[in-house]
């Protein structure tokens, strides 16, 4: 079974180019309908199926994502 | 220890350049002044000093190196002739621009376009009223004598360094070639001083440091502009410096400046055994310009011929000096010819005893 | 164990790197300068030499490169990047310095000053960012410009004939002596970000070697100039762009 991971968004420095949706093999990403100060609509988590794998975080131009996994543990 | 040693005016400016501690010299061969990067290639300064020198593949390449050197806070020089001045004057800009300090010589031949490889001071305008884009100015420093291409070399990075400016070194083919007696300094150590304006890794604590010459925010351009503009109130103040020959009970004043001063100290002196009293004033830097001191002496005399080897360029300086007060005549040859003694007193009593 | 606790520095096996600075990027939507900056920015990071580092900046949309940095850097005239990066190396050899530069910088104007100081073997980082148009200026042909490609100036598609056809100037210099390393990169996939880090991590370490000049391109979008989305021109970058411009290494040490 994946590691479970997680990831937070700055949503001011996004700029919604959707790069990183594709770039996520657990669909986790998609475009807010909302939009920031800056008029983008950024991207936001749809789902909890993160792993942490952190290419969304790799593709991104504007380095908006950090990311976090939980550690291995034993027997998993 | 001080040296006495009779050197061509090129060689002594490579000679002078190792002296005053500099860390580069980046160069491209232009006739008269392929002897600078000859000598120091000869020289081998990197032995003797640790000095860098590079022939680079032009000489805008050769003015974006010294950029280079120039804001890592290193002493960093080039030196070319009209043709290739004209190609370094995009890098001089961004040099003034960023406020980095620089010596560079001009070892002036005749133009326009590639002219003739004669002496000329035609490329006075380009050194003194800007040259390339923008307001700036450039310190320019005229020598007579291979003794002061030697003394101004270290003289200019004094100066580029205390104004964070680039200074010119306006020569000429007379002056680049000619052989003279010349008094070396001793040598001087290559500074290690780390600037805090220079990029030399970002230290922890400090903010990294931008060499840049760009504001997209007019505001702060104007900015820019407006400490480039102290800065040189501050050198108008400070830094001119001229010398006087006969001027004290002087009726006529020649002005003239680098080869052909020396050449006109001559008819000075025949006007002089002819009952003339002429006398002769010297401005060494043409920015910051004498305003002040040919104003004084407009006073005294009757009117002044300025003599260039030129179609009459530094007579407009002279002119903006006098402010009418007395008349101002130009005499000139040009395209590499050299003025003699005798056409520039027979353009003395024509053009201002006689007009 | 809920989601929320994963969140914690424990945790943590992605953040923007310290070397890069907090200011917003300028760049357009999806446009791959900004992963160039950060796997660079990065590899100077994980390699410890922030202190030792000293960029410079091109004229072109990279010209604020400068702002993103978190390094001491320099602005160079338009296409004098590698002869500024050349005057800083030789007076300050123990530095690792680079140029980052864009194709209308690298490969027009300042194709004299990139051929020579890959040819000198300067000690130095070439990061050179093709994206086959000039952005800053508003979308004109650049040298790398792919045949038929249509751009502000190139309205009805780069005509060979007449416009001269795309410079593959990697490829020229690669055949140099003075190059220790030339290296073809994209950043518009996870995979191809890591590769691209990696080469210019080792571009970086080839430095202290002394061998020559590493030069690393990075074949790259420009959604704004090309008239497309981001998501659509990385595709149209996948399907023209790659094949004109091979993605791989050129030129590595010989062992």
């Amino acid at each position: 079974m994946a590691r479970k991971g997680d990831i937070v968004i700055n949503i001011e420095r996004c700029k919604g180019c959707e790069v990183c949706l594709s770039a996520c093999p657990h669909e986790v990403l998609a475009l807010s309908k909302e939009v920031n100060s800056k008029g983008y609509h950024y991207v936001v988590k749809v789902n909890s199926e993160c792993t942490g794998c952190a290419n969304c975080a790799i593709v991104c131009p504007d380095a908006v994502i950090t990311v976090y996994r939980e550690k291995a543990t034993s027997g998993q | 220890m001080k040296e006495l040693r009779l050197m061509k005016g090129n060689e002594a400016l490579a000679e002078a350049a190792i002296r005053a501690g500099a860390d580069a010299y980046f160069g491209y061969p232009i006739t008269p002044q392929s002897e600078v990067i000859e000598y120091l290639m000869r020289e081998n300064p990197a032995k003797r000093t640790g000095m860098q020198v590079l022939q680079a593949e032009s000489e805008v390449a050769a003015i974006n190196m010294v950029y280079g050197a120039a804001a890592c806070g290193k002493r960093a020089m080039t030196s070319s002739s009209s043709p290739g001045i004209s190609l370094k004057m995009e890098g001089l800009s961004y040099i003034a621009g960023a406020e980095l300090p620089c010596v560079v010589v001009n070892v002036v031949r005749g133009g326009p376009g590639l002219g003739t490889i004669q002496p000329s001071q035609s490329d006075y305008f380009q050194a003194v009223k800007g040259g390339g884009h923008g307001d700036y100015k450039l310190i320019v420093l005229a020598p007579a004598t291979v003794q002061e291409s030697v003394d101004f070399v270290k003289l200019g990075f004094e100066l580029a360094f205390k104004y964070r400016n680039p200074v010119m070194i306006l020569s000429d083919g007379i002056i680049g070639q000619m052989m003279e007696k010349v008094e070396l300094f001793e040598q001087m150590e290559r500074s290690s001083e780390e600037y805090e304006w220079a990029t030399v890794g970002k230290k922890e604590g400090r903010d990294s440091v931008i060499v840049t010459s760009l504001q997209l925010q007019s505001e702060e351009q104007e900015k820019v502009n407006l400490r480039l503009q102290a800065k040189y109130r501050e050198v108008e103040k400070n830094e001119v410096r001229f010398e006087t020959y006969e001027c004290e009970d002087a009726e006529y004043l020649f002005i003239a400046f680098g080869s052909c001063a020396r050449i006109t100290r001559k008819a000075m002196e025949m006007a002089r055994a002819k009952g003339i009293k002429a006398g002769l004033f010297r401005p060494q830097t043409l920015y910051p310009y004498p305003y002040d001191e040919v104003n004084r002496l407009a006073s005294q005399v009757k009117g002044i011929l300025s003599v260039e080897m030129n179609a009459g360029q530094m007579v407009e300086d002279v002119r903006l000096a006098v402010s009418g007060k007395v008349p101002v005549k130009h005499f000139g040859r040009f395209g590499g010819m050299i003025p003699s003694p005798d056409e520039i007193l027979e353009a003395l009593e024509q053009k201002i005893i006689g007009g | 164990m809920s989601e929320k606790s994963i969140i914690s520095p424990e945790n943590l096996v992605y953040e923007k790197t310290g070397v890069m600075t907090d200011k917003v990027l300028h760049y357009c939507p999806g446009c791959g300068h900004g992963t160039a900056h950060r796997i660079l920015a990065e590899a100077i990071d994980e390699l410890g030499i922030q202190g030792d580092t000293i960029g410079v900046a091109p004229v072109g949309c990279s010209v604020l490169a400068y702002y993103y940095f978190d390094v001491d850097m320099q602005e160079a005239a338009h296409g004098r990047a590698p002869a500024v990066a050349t005057g800083i190396k030789r007076v300050m050899p123990e530095k690792y310095v680079f140029t980052y530069q864009g194709d209308g910088d690298l490969a027009a104007i300042g194709t004299a000053e990139t051929i020579h100081a890959c040819n000198r073997g300067e000690n130095i980082l070439v990061v050179f960012i093709n994206n086959g148009i000039y952005g800053m200026t508003g979308g004109q042909m650049a040298p790398t410009t792919l045949p038929g490609m249509k751009s502000s100036t190139s309205p009805f598609g780069r005509d060979v004939s007449t416009m001269g056809n795309p410079l593959k100037i990697t490829e020229l210099v690669a055949q140099l002596p003075g190059t220790y390393f030339v290296t073809r990169q994209s950043v518009h996939v996870p995979a191809n970000v890591r590769k691209a880090k990696r080469a210019i991590k080792k571009a970086l370490e080839y430095q202290k070697l002394n061998r020559g000049t590493c030069f690393v391109e990075i074949v790259s979008n420009c959604p704004y100039g090309w008239k497309m989305t981001p998501v659509e021109s990385n595709k149209w970058m996948e399907e023209n762009m790659f094949p004109f411009y091979p993605l791989g290494d050129i030129k590595v040490p010989e062992k």
